[in-house]
């Protein structure tokens, strides 16, 4: 038996596996993990503070800085929120526009999730494939709204710019594609040995330990628990499609990348419905007072983000600007529950359990 | 035809608001040498909501009021729209300009008339009670059993938010109400939504919103708490993910969390002074 002693090693905020700027003080005996500490705040501008002085309208753009690999969901939070408040009734479609683009950037999201992911725990080409397929979601939203990643897309009340002539005969030719590229991932990927090695059995948590962190998405789905605020707690359109919720069994982080797979070709399936069943004409803004005043109460609505329960809550006093703005945010919870994960493990394995968490530093630290 | 004309003259009312909007800003812009913000006297302006809701249906009885009108406002219209003939007078004399382009039609003081007459009846119907009502009242009548006969300070549904049951509680029951909420074989509610806080000048409160998925029931608790001493005991012993959030709301409101297991800071740095979300936060630099 080798003599080994605890040390402190600490890991980030520059480095290139922790996703961004989260730093992590690790307390390691050999090779083994006793301890983890995240340390966060360091992407922290305040938004929550800055949304106070802001009307409704200017908010928007400042949520596209939280979660920046879904900016679409960020923007129906803050809408959906307000637009709840107010009892808005929302154009058809200006509703199925917000669907489409919000599948299309959850498809995007988990394609960066997978190639970084990948990438973290040693293989260097699925990167390369999966940064090619977003590719073409940018291109079809910068078509759609002039940005790659900050879009400011939604307004409360609709959508800002409609379709583009020709632009959802492009989505549904990219729906077709990305059908017919899953079969090369789950080729490259899902019976590699390495990947089956490094994932099976690997951060496993129980359906009590997930719950009880408020894990939400894939996280809490990969454990067995069949929740999704699409279909738990129906918002937008979302009754009106049929969809799968896509669920683990073990909650090992093998299951977390098969929920996310599947979760993809559900998204393909929702856009595939909504660019069939897109109306003819109609508007995409819902009449709005140019001046949003909110009426005197409070609201707190979830939705589902590529990363889970993506919350927005609001007190409103009847003025312009909220009084209190606050995100609750899938990655702030999520990542809570790794040191409980990290104990015990071997060092080699903080950034596989990391990586399948599926943070966003922007979120985190809001 | 008519609908949209109805539509075009809320627009045009709109427009008005905001000018007087813009005039009320470059006003207490005027005022803005002083050291007290102008932006909190335009909020004492407005703080009582019925009255400015009366000033609203003010000046859409008065849509089509004259521009003098709109020129000599003070933000604070409390005085009794002009009569019909007035107004009807001043218009021939005084033309509208945007109004009229928009319309384009020759009565518009026959539009404006039923729109403050309708508002008011819309807010009197009764309306009919919540289908969250018997749950409410299930979760009223278990507190006031089981933790205690005052500690419920106020309940009712949320209507705007899917009829949330919610329920105002003073910080010292709280505990006993959260771990009833936990471990009560019928309420058992597991999973925290959303936690967070707000400051609300005259006091201070902790929000929870839960969610059990035994029973597929939402809740929301406001935990008052007092805003020089806030206080709310620490309820991570029966949610984990209570940790975090209690942290946060510490770091940024600064209500303390009695016996939580590691209260420090967790989005700002350990040396910052103050807590941001607090309305009397002072900013170290106003530029930014």
């Amino acid at each position: 038996m080798l003599r080994t002693e605890e040390m402190l090693l600490n890991v980030g905020p520059q480095h290139p596996s922790t996703h961004g700027v989260l730093r992590l003080v690790v307390k390691i005996d050999g090779e083994i993990i006793q301890d983890a500490e995240p340390v966060i705040g360091y992407l922290h501008r305040g938004t929550e503070k800055l949304a106070e002085d802001l009307n409704y309208t200017q908010i928007i753009p400042y949520t596209d800085r939280m979660d920046y690999l879904s900016a679409m969901t960020n923007n129906y939070a803050i809408c959906h929120a307000t637009e709840t408040l107010m009892e808005l009734e929302i154009p058809e479609r200006a509703e199925f526009l917000r669907v489409i683009v919000m599948e299309l950037n959850r498809v995007a999201s988990h394609l960066v999730w997978l190639g970084t992911y990948l990438l973290d725990i040693g293989a260097m080409s699925p990167f390369l494939y999966c940064f090619r397929d977003r590719e073409q979601i940018l291109n079809l939203f910068n078509e759609l709204c002039g940005a790659r990643l900050t879009y400011n897309y939604m307004r409360v009340g609709g959508v800002k710019w409609d379709a583009p002539p020709g632009w959802l005969d492009k989505v549904k030719e990219f729906v077709k594609y990305m059908r017919n590229q899953m079969p090369e991932y789950h080729g490259l990927i899902s019976g590699n040995e390495i990947f089956i090695q490094r994932t099976r059995g690997i951060g496993i948590v129980t359906q009590e330990m997930a719950i009880s962190y408020g894990l939400s998405g894939a996280n809490l789905r990969c454990t067995g628990v069949k929740w999704d605020l699409r279909k738990n707690q129906p918002y937008s359109i979302y009754d009106r499609f049929d969809f799968d919720v896509p669920v683990g069994k073990t909650g090992d982080l093998y299951d977390k990348y098969h929920c996310r797979m599947q979760e993809i070709i559900e998204s393909l399936k929702i856009v595939e419905q909504a660019v069939e069943g897109f109306p003819e004409g109609g508007s995409t803004m819902a009449k709005v007072p140019r001046v949003l005043r909110v009426p005197e109460g409070e609201v707190y609505v979830g939705i589902e983000s590529p990363r889970g329960e993506l919350g927005c809550h609001i007190v409103s006093k009847g003025k312009d600007k909220p009084w209190r703005l606050k995100f609750r945010r899938p990655s702030f919870y999520n990542l809570q529950i790794l040191p409980a994960l990290l104990k015990g493990q071997n060092i080699a394995n903080l950034v596989a359990i990391l990586g399948g968490i599926d943070i966003v530093l922007g979120e985190v630290d809001c | 035809m008519s609908g949209q004309e109805k539509e075009f003259e809320k627009k045009s009312t709109e427009g008005k608001e905001l000018e007087q909007e813009e005039k009320k800003q470059t006003e207490s812009r005027s005022e803005r040498f002083p050291n007290v913000p102008s932006s909190s006297e335009q909020s004492t302006a407005e703080e009582h909501k019925p009255e400015t809701r009366l000033s609203i249906a003010n000046q859409e009885s008065s849509s089509n009021s004259t521009d003098q009108q709109q020129t000599s406002i003070n933000p604070k219209k409390e005085t009794t729209p002009p009569s019909g003939e007035l107004k009807q007078e001043n218009k021939e004399v005084l033309p509208k300009g945007p109004q009229a382009a928009i319309t384009g039609k020759g009565k518009p003081s026959a539009t404006p008339r039923p729109r403050p007459a309708a508002k008011p009846v819309k807010e009197e119907k009764p309306l009919p009670p919540s289908p969250e009502q018997p749950t409410l009242d299930r979760y009223v009548q278990l507190i006031r059993e089981q933790v205690h006969e005052e500690a419920v300070e106020q309940g009712f549904v949320n209507r705007v938010n899917n009829h949330l049951p919610t329920l105002i509680i003073q910080s010292k029951w709280w505990l006993a109400v959260a771990e009833l909420f936990k471990k009560h074989p019928d309420l058992a509610f597991d999973y925290v939504q959303n936690y967070s806080g707000v400051d609300y000048e005259t006091h201070m409160e902790v929000v929870i919103h839960l969610y059990s998925f035994t029973h597929e029931k939402r809740v929301c608790f406001r935990i008052k708490t007092d805003r020089e001493e806030a206080r709310v005991p620490s309820v991570v012993h029966l949610w984990h993910a209570a940790n975090w959030n209690e942290r946060e709301i510490y770091d940024l409101l600064g209500i303390h969390f009695e016996n939580h297991p590691d209260l420090k800071r967790i989005l700002l740095p350990d040396h910052w002074v103050g807590h941001p979300l607090r309305k009397d936060y002072v900013p170290l630099d106003k530029e930014v």
